[in-house]
């Protein structure tokens, strides 16, 4: 098996459903000659051209909406949103428009767009460059949310958002873009809704998506020698959300720790440690706990802004917490 | 009135569709002060000129977009008003099912891409709906409807620009009624005219008042050749004023009652219907048959949709994902 980057599978992945189907096409701020802030796209400009990898005005909104158009009219539009923080410019025609006119309109029309962008801190860039905001769209009825931690994953699972006819926040990670993993050259997709266990264990169960899940996966391999064997979920989509798994996880574990990045209050863990709470209540040997980024805004200062972040020895500190808990 | 040599039985279709408009406009405000419709309505009585003008001259495949003062653009698009009132009405034999109502209706066979909820929501909406069709190479155009209102929303101005630079084939049609709710134009707008807004996104623009149909039509006419050309983007700011308040619980305090007159002198109804009479193409007694067929229709369409019956809550997760 061949090695590529994050950055490189998501390429790909574009590359190879534009390739397939001509209604596909790019839009976005400096994806053109530059390839975006994050090297993304870059040289799909030179396959492609101009007219299906767009670069466009700083009008976020807009060329959300301009996407919900193009995609009532039957094109398959992938938007790019530097930054997950300058989402907050397009929400109403995220939130307003996209998410909902399948609904309202009684299915006459189908808005099938990808709003990839990138969330995530760890590298200084400040509080408006750097947040992780996906609670924000779990809470959007009509939105498909999805968040890969490896390469593999993210090649599998943005090409079956490309090709869902709903619109579909695919959030990828600032931090994830350099790391390398193993990407088969054969075509494969992965379906939304389908978790992956990432580490088998019978003792504790530790939920994550993106770049937790590297977290996660450190601080089960740490706490493999305290005699803990965690099981690591990876989520990998949040809508649809597989339960499943999550829930015949913690019936064999008895207990859970959420590891997310966004921050604490009113988080992806919030609503996952209810659903662990109202359908499996009763296997819990522990309180659902949470990690997350504390409340505040994102420093910039390194040991302020990693002082916030979810660590790895504070998921060691809460799983130790949880295996000594008694009733 | 503008000239044109339109043969009667044009003149008597647009006559028509703006009767239809405006009885049924009536309609949804009677229902309202009985009680016998829920919810809220957007009515543009005094605009139907804009409306059945832009409309008359569009291909049935061409597009429409619209906003929340959207009932007019969908009945001149060809809506049919018994699914129009039933969808306003909340039953399952409305445009989508009583899901959207007043604000979110859409008929997608008859190119009305939606009313919109959101002042200047649909703006970028059509400018992306145009931008398919230019990838496409199709031949269809895009009419945006929007009122002054919309006209200081920043998607007004990003799709204004990202429309001319990208040469998309859309019409962008600023209904000016002069308030935005309940603010005079005075106070939201610092140009003059809102089309000089057009300019300054190298937008061809044409003013018109906007309660005489032949003045929208030439415009119309224009703006629909030169975007159809492939030329890129055209504007038309039609000067009007809504005679009804904002919406349903808008007493108008804001404004005078001489005011409101005045402007009903202008009624772009009357204004054709006497063009008509005038130019001896008919009758009053044909005019006053026409009007209480029209009036008839929109009584059936009420029955219809009062019998009609509501979507039921097991459907309600219906079409939620794609």
């Amino acid at each position: 098996m061949r090695e590529i980057s994050y950055s490189e599978a998501i390429r790909e992945a574009l590359k190879e459903e534009m390739l397939k189907d001509e209604s596909v096409f790019l839009l976005g701020e400096d994806i053109g000659f530059y390839g975006g802030a994050f090297g993304v796209t870059r040289g799909l400009i030179d396959e492609f051209g101009p007219e299906r990898v767009k670069n466009t005005p700083i009008s976020e909104n807009s060329f959300v909406g301009v996407a919900v158009g193009a995609a009532m009219v039957g094109m398959r539009p992938i938007v790019e949103i530097m930054f997950m923080d300058f989402i907050t410019l397009a929400m109403d025609q995220i939130v307003n428009h996209a998410a909902k006119l399948h609904y309202l309109y009684d299915g006459q029309v189908r808005i099938p767009l990808v709003v990839r962008t990138p969330a995530g801190a760890g590298r200084g860039y400040g509080a408006s460059h750097s947040q992780s905001l996906e609670a924000w769209f779990m809470h959007v009825p009509g939105l498909k949310i999805v968040s890969p931690s490896t390469p593999y994953d993210a090649k599998g699972l943005l090409k079956t958002a490309i090709r869902d006819n709903n619109p579909v926040i695919f959030i990828e990670n600032k931090l994830l873009y350099a790391a390398k993993g193993d990407v088969p050259k054969k075509e494969y997709t992965i379906p939304l809704g389908k978790a992956d266990i990432k580490k088998r264990g019978k003792d504790l169960t530790i939920i994550a998506y993106s770049r937790m899940v590297h977290l996660a996966l450190e601080a089960a391999e740490e706490l493999k020698g305290g005699g803990v064997e965690a099981e690591v979920i990876d989520l990998r989509s949040l809508v649809p959300i597989d339960m499943d798994t999550v829930i015949n996880s913690v019936k064999k574990t008895g207990r859970v720790i959420v590891v997310e990045e966004d921050n604490l209050t009113g988080g992806v863990g919030a609503e996952i440690s209810s659903l662990v709470n109202e359908h499996v209540f009763k296997k819990l040997k522990a309180p659902v706990r949470r990690v997350a980024s504390a409340d505040v805004p994102i420093p910039c200062a390194p040991a302020l802004e990693q002082a916030i972040l979810p660590s790895k020895d504070k998921l060691i500190k809460i799983a130790k917490e949880i295996m000594m808990f008694k009733r | 009135m503008g000239q044109g040599c339109y043969d009667s039985t044009v003149l008597s279709a647009w006559y028509k569709d703006m009767l239809r408009i405006r009885y049924f406009e009536k309609k949804i405000d009677f229902l309202f002060t009985r009680n016998l419709i829920h919810g809220t309505a957007h009515l543009c009585i005094g605009q139907e000129a804009v409306a059945v003008g832009v409309c008359s001259v569009l291909k049935k495949e061409d597009l429409v977009v619209s906003n929340h003062r959207g009932h007019g653009h969908g009945i001149a698009k060809g809506l049919e008003v018994k699914k129009l009132m039933a969808e306003l009405m909340g039953k399952k034999t409305g445009y989508c099912s009583g899901k959207g109502g007043t604000q979110h209706f859409s008929c997608i066979e008859k190119g009305f891409l939606g009313a919109n909820g959101i002042t200047g929501g649909g703006i970028p909406i059509a400018t992306g709906a145009a931008l398919a069709i230019k990838m496409k190479k199709r031949k269809e155009v895009v009419v945006s409807f929007f009122g002054d209102g919309a006209a200081s929303q920043g998607v007004f101005h990003e799709s204004l620009n990202m429309a001319s630079l990208w040469k998309v084939p859309v019409i962008y049609v600023c209904e000016n009624n002069l308030y935005a709710m309940s603010t005079p134009i005075g106070e939201t707008i610092c140009a003059k005219n809102i089309a000089d807004r057009a300019g300054g996104y190298c937008i061809p623009s044409k003013i018109v008042d906007g309660n005489n149909i032949f003045n929208v039509i030439e415009a119309a006419k224009e703006a629909i050749d030169y975007v159809r050309e492939g030329n890129g983007p055209f504007f038309i700011e039609c000067k009007t004023y809504r005679w009804m308040g904002h919406s349903k619980s808008d007493m108008r305090l804001y404004r005078t009652r001489e005011e409101e007159r005045l402007w009903k002198e202008k009624c772009p109804i009357n204004m054709l219907r006497n063009h008509m009479l005038i130019k001896r193409m008919y009758k009053e007694t044909e005019l006053d048959k026409i009007d209480k067929e029209i009036r008839n229709e929109i009584e059936m369409a009420y029955t219809f949709s009062k019998d009609s019956k509501e979507l039921q809550p097991k459907e309600l997760y219906k079409s939620l994902f794609a």
